[in-house]
């Protein structure tokens, strides 16, 4: 959609290829998740709500395939669309099904702030494209940051019942939350060569101390917890579901033009 | 908006014919005047023109860069004309012109309220206000309903004097 493949030397253009990768299927994963609300919010003005955070999130996943795309020569709708469930590097915070309405605030709640911590890196990345991209994301980003907040807030401050799920949530979220930040086979290049100017490392510690001060008065004290290795590569039957869904009309006309 | 002079006033033709093409969603504004026109570069060989998509998952880019590449391709000006898709500049509400914010209130929708400072790296400003004059009534006795609109660029609100609902061009 944009400029002519960059020239770049390999390995760069592989480590280019891996984050732009994750950051999309984290995008296009929890968009899919957000549009199982799309009908049966529990107000009407979450069902639009998330019906406009759900296009967003697709939308920013579609911008960073189409970058991935003209860096490996491929097409985005194939990348979204034609890759099996194993094939996806969503982390696996993404890997459950929206559960119920404090399970998909908290979740929401702990993807914003990461994401917010992760665009504000890849605003200063040496990839051009893909900088200007993540500043345009951030201030879109804005604003599901702020409905996440607003309902974390709405659910403690309520007491009872929607405290005590809410907590339930972060509580069990909160050791798949860090594999937002799970290492890349890459990530070394990346930061070396400024495509992605902080290590994930020092992301996650930025992140951490964001979020613990809003969550434990909520949640009690939550566990240390460090991104795993495999962050990225598990997989639920939760998610083979959705896949299933996301891709069925793809499947259903193999090769056609939309 | 910059008209650089130039290869026998092709430039300005092109800005022009722009000017005739509307938004898709809101057909009262041109996409001149929305700010989605970046760069416009013309040479005898091709017509580039720089579209700066207002939210990046808007479904009606391709639509404009269709509209946009037909009306630019009418006018002959070169063989090749491109429509490049771009973030760079980032599109932000700062880009409308005066005359686009009238349009949009004269067609139902409060115009965004401005940003201060440069815009571009305020993100703390970006919040939505509680309040937005009504495009009706002018009043201020309004309420945000929800920060969320029918469009990823629009907010929703009520106006306590007219009793409308209406919906702001949202603030980004």
């Amino acid at each position: 959609m944009t400029a002519a493949p960059p020239d770049l030397a390999v390995t760069q253009r592989d480590a280019l290829a891996e984050l732009l990768l994750s950051v999309a299927d984290d995008e296009f994963v929890i968009g899919f998740w957000d549009s199982e609300w799309t009908g049966i919010a529990p107000m009407l003005e979450e069902d639009v709500a998330t019906s406009s955070i759900a296009q967003d999130e697709i939308g920013h996943a579609r911008a960073l395939y189409e970058l991935l795309a003209d860096l490996t020569d491929d097409d985005a709708d194939r990348i979204a669309y034609g890759r099996g469930a194993d094939a996806f590097r969503h982390a696996s915070l993404l890997n459950h099904a929206r559960g119920d309405w404090a399970f998909s605030v908290a979740r929401r709640y702990l993807y914003e702030t990461a994401d917010a911590v992760r665009l504000e890196a890849l605003a200063r990345s040496s990839h051009a494209p893909l900088a200007a991209l993540a500043a345009k994301m951030r201030r879109e980003e804005t604003y599901h940051l702020m409905h996440a907040e607003a309902w974390l807030r709405r659910l403690a401050d309520a007491g009872g019942d929607s405290r005590q799920r809410l907590a339930d949530a972060v509580r069990r979220l909160w050791p798949d939350a860090q594999d937002l930040f799970a290492p890349l086979a890459t990530a070394d290049e990346a930061v070396g060569r400024g495509i992605l100017p902080s290590d994930l490392a020092e992301l996650h510690r930025a992140w951490q101390e964001r979020v613990r001060p809003a969550l434990e008065p909520i949640a009690g004290p939550l566990p240390d917890a460090e991104p795993r290795a495999d962050g990225r590569t598990r997989r639920t039957d939760d998610f083979r579901w959705l896949h299933g869904e996301f891709t069925s009309v793809a499947r259903s006309q193999e090769g056609a033009t939309w | 908006m910059v008209t650089a002079r130039g290869l026998d006033g092709r430039t300005e033709r092109v800005w022009a014919a722009l000017r005739d093409v509307p938004d898709p969603e809101i057909p009262a504004i041109s996409v001149v005047d929305l700010g989605v026109i970046g760069a416009v570069d013309v040479s005898d060989e091709r017509v580039r023109v720089d579209l700066l998509p207002t939210f990046v998952g808007c479904p009606a880019i391709g639509v404009m860069q269709t509209e946009i590449g037909e009306r630019l391709r009418s006018l002959e000006l070169a063989p090749d004309v491109e429509v490049r898709v771009v973030f760079d500049p980032p599109w932000t509400s700062e880009r409308i012109s005066p005359e686009g914010r009238e349009r949009l209130r004269q067609s139902g929708f409060a115009p965004p309220a401005p940003i201060r400072g440069a815009g571009l790296t305020g993100l703390d400003e970006l919040a939505v206000l509680p309040v937005a004059e009504c495009p009706y009534c002018g009043s201020r006795n309004t309420t945000l309903d929800n920060p969320f609109g029918p469009t990823l660029c629009r907010a929703i609100y009520h106006c306590a004097d007219c009793r409308q609902p209406f919906e702001q061009f949202k603030r980004v």
